[in-house]
């Protein structure tokens, strides 16, 4: 079957509350899912041979939180974990980012974000999505997680704890999962701060090969089983702390073991 | 019912006359804007004025609907802040002073702002935003807090703040029509915003439902969906027209484009959209027309200029 078509069939079973011209309440289009599913699906099978496992353990229905490390100098990673529940899911789900808000203020990125369900990551986005049922997507490392050079790659760095937070007060069960390839994909050596500064984003990235375009490098995705923690979300830090503790133990797990399995198959950049 | 209408010449404001008068409520509108054939009692006097205060002690109304608040987009400069700031004041004091039961503040959902940080579906709580880029926002904005303060300053005065969401339908008034009338209507290049607008009939039975309930508060009003500017433009049959925002902001005011201040352009790029729950589990109300038929209701009457 076509790429294209099998995208738009998909995109016809995603579970929405679309209008009759294709519009859900909060502006996603089922045009633009359609164009942009298409893109990610010839990058997700053809370019980055995404191989995920675990998508079994991703509620078919209900609200759930996917809580992951961020793998490559730019979001790669949360493309292909849309991409993976777009098209191995059944029905097909849609993940819902958490955008970083300087994203919202270019020109068709804020366009494209917003008709394709991925929002600015405030709060009030999160809560409300959840409460309606819908797949959250959420990386707590944030942009200090895309910063992560080439050598740090299979790390983990600070987690937020807004995200236990929420799922403790609407009850929401969070899969994690654990990206690798990202770094391989786009190994970033340096971090341009000021740089970033002067296009009025957090930093850009600097790849050893000059261009910024990832390497067709394999990405692995693995999702694990549902945590669920109860609560009220008003606790102490220390016991959230505990929580997101619980979680980013997980995903290390399931990096570490990934990052065994894919040695040797990968060439090594650094010595 | 006796039920006050200041601003009652407006297009909306007609209607609301008209519905109320046929429900059998006795009902008088005051406007500056004159009204010749008004089907009720009708005075053409500024709410700020002694005549109008004449009114309200000779009339004695129930009930009062605030509805003589402009934009900026009508009205420029200091006069704009006299109106919506003078005239509020003088409404819910001459409300106090003759014994009003009710009022009603209709402004508008604007008051939240639009900007790049600002989340879809604001709960009434949320402070208004991005003032600082579209300070022309900024009377309205005081007239709907000043308007929240009678809650606690006048106990006794039932009132109710509406922020209503953009109007489309058959007179095709309000900011909305106003922007898409034309042909071709500019968008800027690379941003389409959730435009969330109702049926005109649908916001009248919200202020008449509001009338009949009386509910206390600050509310959200809005209906179905909302739609990106782009779907609205199309379904209204006209030709959305991408431009770079720094090209538009330039072209303002020239070229045929209307004047409009540069802050209104964050309007036609980000989305100010609003959570209405709280007003429906207080009235009950339901919209009738849905996105689709209230732009439909639009198109059939201006259809697209040749």
């Amino acid at each position: 079957m076509r790429l294209d078509r099998d995208v738009a069939q998909r995109v016809d079973r995603i579970e929405l509350p679309f209008n009759s011209i294709g519009v859900d309440p909060y502006g996603v289009s089922k045009w633009h899912l359609r164009v942009g599913m298409t893109s990610l699906a010839a990058l997700y099978r053809w370019y980055f041979s995404v191989e995920a496992t675990g998508v079994e353990h991703i509620p078919a229905r209900g609200r759930a939180m996917l809580i992951g490390n961020h793998s490559g100098g730019i979001a790669i990673d949360g493309a292909m974990v849309i991409a993976s529940c777009f098209l191995e899911m059944d029905p097909p789900r849609l993940a819902q980012g958490m955008v970083e808000k300087f994203l919202n203020r270019f020109p068709f990125a804020n366009l494209w974000t917003s008709r394709t369900g991925q929002f600015t990551g405030l709060p009030e986005h999160a809560e409300r999505l959840l409460e309606e049922d819908r797949l959250l997507m959420v990386f707590p490392e944030g942009a200090r997680g895309t910063a992560k050079l080439y050598r740090d790659r299979n790390s983990l760095v600070e987690f937020g704890t807004g995200f236990m937070r929420l799922a403790l007060k609407t009850k929401t069960p969070i899969v994690p999962f654990a990206v690798l390839g990202g770094g391989e994909a786009f190994p970033t050596v340096a971090n341009g701060y000021k740089l970033g500064r002067l296009f009025g984003v957090p930093y850009v990235p600097i790849v050893a090969y000059g261009l910024p375009i990832p390497l067709p490098a394999k990405i692995q995705i693995q999702y694990g089983a549902p945590m669920v923690f109860s609560g009220s979300g008003n606790e102490d830090d220390a016991i959230v702390f505990g929580y997101v503790d619980q979680v980013k133990e997980v995903i290390a797990r399931m990096l570490a073991a990934g990052a065994k399995r894919r040695r040797g198959d990968v060439p090594q950049l650094e010595g | 019912m006796r039920v006050l209408i200041p601003g009652a010449a407006g297009a909306i404001a007609r209607k609301v006359v008209v519905r109320l008068k046929n429900e059998g409520h006795q009902v008088v509108g005051i406007d500056r804007r004159p009204w010749h054939d008004a089907p009720v009692e009708f005075h053409t006097v500024d709410v700020r004025k002694r005549a109008a205060e004449d009114v309200f002690r000779k009339f004695r109304p129930h009930a009062v609907v605030h509805m003589a608040t402009v934009t900026s987009l009508v009205v420029f400069g200091e006069e704009r802040y006299q109106i919506n700031l003078g005239g509020t004041r003088a409404v819910f004091d001459h409300s106090r002073a003759y014994g009003v039961e009710h009022c009603i503040f209709v402004g508008r959902h604007t008051y939240y702002g639009a900007g790049p940080d600002s989340p879809l579906f604001h709960k009434e709580d949320e402070p208004p935003l991005a003032l600082n880029v579209f300070p022309e926002l900024a009377d309205l904005v005081a007239a709907d807090l000043y308007a929240a303060t009678a809650l606690w300053r006048f106990p006794e005065l039932a009132t109710t703040v509406l922020r209503i969401c953009y109007t489309l339908g058959p007179t095709g008034h309000g900011t909305l029509a106003t922007f898409i009338r034309g042909k071709r209507v500019p968008m800027v290049l690379g941003f389409d915003p959730l435009f969330q607008f109702m049926h005109e009939d649908d916001v009248i039975e919200s202020i008449v439902l509001t009338l009949a309930k009386r509910p206390k508060g600050v509310f959200n009003v809005a209906g179905p969906q909302p739609l990106p500017l782009s779907r609205v433009i199309a379904e209204a049959d006209r030709t959305p027209i991408p431009i770079p925002r720094w090209v538009l902001e330039n072209m303002i005011g020239r070229f045929g484009f209307p004047k409009l201040p540069k802050g209104a352009l964050t309007h036609i790029e980000y989305p100010v959209v609003v959570d209405a729950s709280a007003f429906r589990e207080a009235t009950g109300f339901d919209h009738r027309y849905d996105e689709l038929s209230a732009v439909a209701a639009f198109r059939t009457a201006f259809p697209r200029p040749q």
